[in-house]
């Protein structure tokens, strides 16, 4: 049934893909993250306008589909202009997408930082930005590391949506080599299972990770935020 | 920009849309049924039974739903089911949400205090009378917040059986805008109309939430 031939034919391609795909992700994480702390930050401060963009922002990014989004980013975008290539329009899209999750998770742990710390930290003489940077980010990240490695274990099921605006990342190549072999479903079904692994490889690796960095908590006392605005889906 | 293009197709996209409404809410029906299943399945003290349902969860929320949809659809004829592709992602849909509506009710359940049923076995109730009176209720009512936002979830999902060629929202985008040369005008409708649903999903459930707060 396994046809090693295959695997020496289609293995370099299928690396390849494998590669883009973890470059995908790990740049759109890193684009999401950063955009989506900023989004946190601007969100605080006290600009009514601003803040309405914002919660657009994050509003419309998750109400709609990241097909659409891609497709208006790859597709539509030179209609302004924008002329991206697919790898380029796939990590934008994915940073994108992500950033409006992110910046609800940092919101949600921004707001479960003590204010009593933070007024400690400032009758202390601290800056604003000794403040973020030595108080409230540190505090933030330990409560909401459980929604950020589900929501980067959620970019992993998206990076296969890329496939669809021919990014050449694994389920694209995947798809050529099963229009090649006539083994779509056989090929099909090892892609479920690898991905599968992937995904349960992944929040096992980063539920080592929470469980490492918040065991100075031997009971909850950070509240944790709302996991509610991370339960986005692949 | 040229808003006469989105008036032209607004019509088709429409009518799309309804299709999309339709198949979001084909594939939670299913996901209910699947969801319960499997929660009974979870929660009847059985360690096969508990393990059979814990891996069809971990697959189902694991694999890509791309990944899922295209299983279905290639599956289903191998096995000498020759359906339509709107039946394969409607089953899609219901089985992957189905995974999800499981993990909502079994927290659900979790969630109604012990002690009422206990209570409940100590007042004499008979084991069907607890489940349909006293914690199937309440565990209903503590999920529907989650089952709105799971229906919205999917809604957006739906977007990915264009892939198999379901004129649905976001097909009918792709056909009209390739026949026209506008994807920004028709994505971005497109994208408002998702946008819409959604936001009357919402408003619907904070209404069902408001409502069984009542009583």
């Amino acid at each position: 049934m396994l046809d090693t031939s295959l695997i020496i034919q289609y293995g370099p391609s299928l690396l390849r893909g494998f590669g883009v795909t973890i470059l995908c992700w790990a740049a759109g994480c890193a684009i999401g993250m950063t955009l989506g702390f900023v989004l946190m930050l601007l969100r605080q401060v006290p600009l009514r306008p601003l803040r309405w963009l914002i919660r657009a922002y994050v509003e419309v990014i998750r109400g709609t589909p990241f097909l659409i989004q891609l497709f208006l980013l790859y597709n539509g975008g030179p209609s302004i202009g924008l002329r991206l290539e697919a790898t380029t329009a796939g990590i934008l899209g994915l940073g994108l997408y992500g950033s409006a999750y992110f910046a609800e998770i940092f919101r949600a742990g921004y707001q479960a930082v003590p204010k009593g710390q933070v007024e400690a930290a400032l009758s202390l003489g601290m800056s604003y930005g000794a403040i973020l940077r030595r108080v409230i980010v540190p505090a933030m990240l330990v409560s909401t590391i459980p929604a950020i490695v589900n929501m980067m274990a959620i970019l992993t099921k998206e990076t296969v949506v890329l496939s669809i605006i021919t990014v050449p990342e694994l389920m694209y190549e995947m798809q050529t080599m099963a229009a090649e072999t006539f083994a779509t479903f056989e090929t099909i079904l090892g892609m479920a299972l690898f991905y599968w692994l992937l995904v349960e490889v992944t929040s096992r690796l980063g539920r080592r990770l929470e469980a490492r960095v918040t065991r100075f908590l031997t009971h909850s006392s950070t509240p944790t935020p709302s996991t509610r605005t991370s339960t986005a889906r692949a | 920009m040229k808003f006469s293009v989105i008036i032209d197709a607004l019509p088709y996209l429409l009518q799309a849309a309804v299709t999309t409404v339709w198949v979001s809410l084909l594939g939670m029906l299913l996901g209910q049924v699947i969801g319960v299943l499997v929660c009974v399945a979870r929660q009847s003290g059985s360690r096969a039974a508990d393990m059979a349902g814990g891996v069809y969860v971990s697959f189902f929320r694991g694999v890509p739903l791309l990944i899922q949809l295209l299983l279905i659809y290639y599956m289903l004829p191998l096995v000498g089911i020759d359906v339509p592709p709107l039946v394969a992602s409607v089953a899609a849909l219901g089985l992957a949400s189905g995974a999800y509506v499981s993990e909502i009710y079994r927290g659900s359940l979790n969630a109604v205090p012990h002690g009422q049923a206990e209570a409940a076995l100590a007042l004499g109730f008979p084991g069907t009378t607890i489940w349909s009176r006293i914690l199937l209720p309440q565990a209903f009512r503590i999920s529907v917040p989650a089952l709105i936002n799971e229906l919205i979830l999917l809604l957006k999902a739906s977007s990915l059986i264009s892939v198999v060629g379901v004129a649905e929202l976001t097909r009918t985008s792709q056909t009209i805008s390739a026949s026209n040369y506008r994807p920004l005008e028709i994505y971005l409708a497109a994208g408002v109309i998702y946008l819409a649903i959604n936001g009357v999903l919402a408003l619907f459930g904070t209404a069902v939430e408001r409502r069984l707060q009542r009583g």
